[in-house]
C-alpha cells in the first residue's frame, strides 16, 4: 500500500526526465552529408591539381561541378540539417559518398594514370565533353527516338488494352483470340523487324509498329487475364442491383482488373525500350540506337558511355512515371510493387 | 401461413412495400468436380408473407446460401418454381437485394461509391443524400470516403448492408450477416436490424447459425436438414418484439429448435 502510494507520484517525473522530445528532433548536424562534401571536395581537388596525362578540355569544369557539389553538400549538413528539403536527401547520403569516391577512383585511374587504358575506359571528363559539346546531336536523337516510341507505345497499350477486355470478356473473341496470344505473343518484336521493314512504307512506320506490337501483347495478356480473374460475386453483387453488361464491363470488370494492366504495360514499356534501340540500329538512321551504334562504328567509346546514361535515365525516368500514374489510379490498393 | 396475431402490434398491418416470396418444390443440383451431381435442395415448400421475417436455419453446407442466390435470382431452380408476388423469378432485380455471407465490397470504390452503386447503376443522378441517409443508418457516418481497406470486418458488413438498403428492396436476403461480428456489434446490429425491418416494412429472409439471433428478429424460424436441404421443422415465434432471452416462452422454443437442430447434426 506504501509503496505504491510513494511510487505512483513518480511515474509522471520519470517520464519527463526521459529523453523523448530530443528523439524525436532531426539532428542538427547532418553527418553523412558531412562525409559526401568531403569526398566530393577531395576529388574535386585531386582531379583539378593532379595534371592529366594527355590534357582533356574538360578537366576544369567537371573538377568545378565535383567542388560545387560539394560546397552544397557541406552547406547542407551544416545548415539544412533541419529542413524538410535537406531531410528529404538524407536517405541518398551514403549513395552520395559513393558516388564521390567512385567518379574520384574513376579519374585516376583513366584520366591521372591510365591504368584503365583508352579507348575502352574514357575517364569522366571525356563523357562530360560529350554532353557540353554534342548536345544539339544527342537531343535530336532523343526527339526522334521519342516519335518512335511515343505513338507506338500509346497505340499498342490502347489496342492491347481493348483486345484484352474483349478476350477476357467475352467467350467468342476469348475462342478466336486466345490462340494468336498464346502462340504469337511470345515471339519477340524484334523478330519480326524484317518483315516489318519489308512491309510498310517506311523505317519509321515499321518501328512504331512494332514498339506498338511489343506494347500491345503483354497488356492484352495481362488485361484479359485480369478480367477473367474477377472475382464473380462482383458480378453477382452488381447484377442484383442493377447493373447491366456496359456497366458491368466499365464499372466493375476494368477497374477490378486495373492493377493488372498496370503490370502489362510495364511489361510491354521495357519490351518497347528493346524494339526501339533495335529498330534504330537497323533500319531508322536517326534517334538514341542509331547513335549508338554510329558510336560503335567510329569507336567513340565516351559517346557511347554518353548515350548509354541518357538512355538508362530516359527509360528509368518513363517506368518511374508510369509508376507514378499507376499509384495514383491505385490509389486504393494498399500493397504496391515498388520501383 | 403466418397469420395476423403474429404480427407483432408495434408494427401496422402487413406493409405493401414487402414481396410474397413462394417457393415450390425446389430441388437444385451442382456439378462437381468428378462430373457427378450435387443435390442441394430436396423439394423445399415454403412461401414468405410480405411483411414477414423468417429465419433459415440448418447445419453449414446444406444450401442455405444456394436458396437464396435462387431467390435474388442469380440462378435458376433444377426443379420447382421460385416466385415473387406469384410472379416467376427469372433473373435478378433490385427489388430482391441479398447481403452476401462476405462482405465483399468493392476495394478501388470509397464506402459512398459502394454504397450508391445500385442508384449509379440505375441511373439515379441524385444519390448523395441517400446515401448519407443510408450511412447515417447503418452507423458509418464519417467513413464515407474510406476505402473498404481501411474498415474492420463488422464495419464492412454494415456498409455491405448499407449498399442494400439504399436501393429500398421489397425483399431482403440476409446470408449470416452479422457471423462475423464481436458479440456486443452483434447485439447492436441485431436490434438495428429490427428497428429498419419494422420501419420499412420489407420481407426478410435471414439465414444464421444462431438460434438466438433468429429467435431475437424473426416471426418464424425454419430449420434444414444436412444436404439436400428439406425443411426439418418450422418454429412459429408469436412473440412481441423486442425479445428478451430470459422470456419464458424464448427460453422453451430455443429448446425445442435446438433438439431439432441437435438431431440434424451440428448447425
Ligand atoms: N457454384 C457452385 N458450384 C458447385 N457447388 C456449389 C456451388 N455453390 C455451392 N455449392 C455447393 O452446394 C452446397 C451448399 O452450399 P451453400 O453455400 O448453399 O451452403 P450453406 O448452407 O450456405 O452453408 P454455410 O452455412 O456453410 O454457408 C455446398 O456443398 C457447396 O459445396
Ligand atoms: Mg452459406
Amino acid at each position: 500500500m506504501n509503496d505504491i502510494a510513494h511510487h505512483a507520484p513518480d511515474l509522471p517525473a520519470i517520464a519527463a526526465t526521459a529523453d523523448w522530445p530530443a528523439a524525436r528532433e532531426a539532428p542538427p548536424f547532418w553527418t553523412t552529408g558531412a562525409v559526401a562534401a568531403t569526398v566530393w571536395l577531395a576529388g574535386s581537388a585531386i582531379n583539378y591539381h593532379w595534371p592529366d596525362l594527355s590534357p582533356w578540355a574538360r578537366t576544369p569544369l567537371l573538377a568545378m561541378a565535383q567542388g560545387a557539389l560539394g560546397v552544397l553538400l557541406l552547406g547542407a549538413a551544416i545548415f539544412g540539417g533541419r529542413t524538410r528539403q535537406v531531410r528529404y536527401f538524407h536517405p541518398a547520403g551514403r549513395w552520395l559518398v559513393a558516388l564521390g569516391a567512385l567518379l574520384t577512383v574513376w579519374v585516376v585511374l583513366t584520366a591521372k594514370t591510365a591504368l584503365l587504358p583508352l579507348p575502352f575506359f574514357p575517364p569522366p571528363q571525356s563523357i562530360l565533353e560529350v554532353y557540353t559539346d554534342d548536345y544539339a546531336r544527342l537531343l535530336e536523337s532523343l526527339w526522334y527516338s521519342a516519335w518512335l516510341l511515343v505513338p507506338g507505345f500509346v497505340a499498342g497499350a490502347l489496342a492491347g488494352f481493348g483486345a484484352g477486355v474483349a478476350i477476357g470478356w467475352s467467350r467468342t473473341v476469348h475462342y478466336w483470340g486466345h490462340p494468336i496470344l498464346r502462340i504469337v505473343g511470345p515471339l519477340p518484336a524484334t523478330a519480326w523487324l524484317p518483315v516489318a521493314f519489308f512491309f510498310f512504307p517506311s523505317a519509321n512506320s515499321a518501328s512504331i509498329f512494332l514498339i506498338a506490337l511489343s506494347t500491345g501483347f503483354p497488356v492484352a495478356v495481362l488485361t484479359a487475364s485480369g478480367i477473367s480473374g474477377v472475382n464473380s460475386a462482383y458480378y453477382d453483387i452488381a447484377r442484383t442491383l442493377g447493373a447491366n453488361e456496359r456497366f458491368l464491363i466499365a464499372r466493375i470488370a476494368i477497374p477490378a482488373a486495373l492493377p493488372s494492366v498496370f503490370v502489362g504495360l510495364f511489361m510491354g514499356l521495357g519490351a518497347s525500350f528493346a524494339v526501339l534501340i533495335v529498330a534504330e540500329m537497323m533500319g531508322v538512321k536517326a534517334g538514341l540506337g542509331f547513335y549508338l551504334q554510329w558510336a560503335q562504328g567510329w569507336a567513340a567509346y565516351a559517346n557511347l558511355y554518353g548515350v548509354l546514361i541518357l538512355m538508362a535515365l530516359l527509360f528509368s525516368g518513363l517506368i518511374s512515371l508510369l509508376f507514378l500514374v499507376r499509384d495514383r489510379v491505385l490509389a486504393w490498393q494498399k500493397e504496391l510493387v515498388r520501383w | 401461413m403466418v397469420s395476423a396475431v403474429t404480427v407483432p402490434l408495434t408494427r401496422e398491418a402487413p406493409s405493401p412495400v414487402g414481396i410474397r416470396a413462394q417457393i415450390r418444390g425446389v430441388s437444385h443440383h451442382y456439378p462437381t468436380p468428378g462430373g457427378g451431381l450435387l443435390h442441394v435442395l430436396d423439394d423445399v415448400t415454403f412461401t414468405v408473407e410480405p411483411g414477414e421475417c423468417v429465419a433459415l436455419l440448418g447445419p453449414s453446407g446444406c444450401g442455405k446460401s444456394t436458396l437464396l442466390r435462387l431467390l435474388a435470382g442469380l440462378e435458376q431452380p433444377g426443379r420447382g418454381k421460385i416466385g415473387a408476388d406469384g410472379v416467376r423469378i427469372v433473373g435478378p432485380d433490385p427489388s430482391r437485394l441479398l447481403v452476401f455471407q462476405d462482405p465483399t465490397l468493392y476495394p478501388w470504390r470509397t464506402v459512398r461509391q459502394n454504397v450508391g452503386l445500385g442508384l449509379e447503376a440505375r441511373g439515379i443522378a441524385d444519390r448523395a443524400r441517400r446515401v448519407d441517409e443510408v450511412l447515417h443508418l447503418v452507423g458509418l457516418d464519417g467513413f464515407a470516403d474510406a476505402y473498404p481497406n481501411q474498415l474492420s470486418g463488422g464495419m464492412a458488413q454494415r456498409a455491405a448492408l448499407a449498399r442494400v438498403l439504399v436501393n429500398d428492396p421489397r425483399l431482403l436476403l440476409l446470408d449470416e450477416p452479422l457471423g462475423k461480428l464481436d458479440a456486443l456489434t452483434r447485439m447492436t446490429m441485431q436490434a438495428e436490424l429490427l428497428r429498419l425491418w419494422q420501419n420499412a416494412g420489407f420481407t426478410t429472409l435471414l439465414v444464421t447459425h444462431d438460434v438466438e439471433e433468429a429467435l431475437l428478429l424473426a416471426q418464424r424460424v425454419l430449420v434444414f436438414t444436412p444436404r439436400p436441404a428439406r425443411i426439418a421443422a418450422s418454429f412459429e415465434v408469436g412473440l412481441d418484439y423486442p425479445r428478451h432471452r430470459d422470456d419464458r416462452h424464448f427460453v422453451e422454443l430455443r429448446r425445442r429448435i435446438l433438439e431439432v437442430v441437435g438431431h440434424s447434426d451440428i448447425l
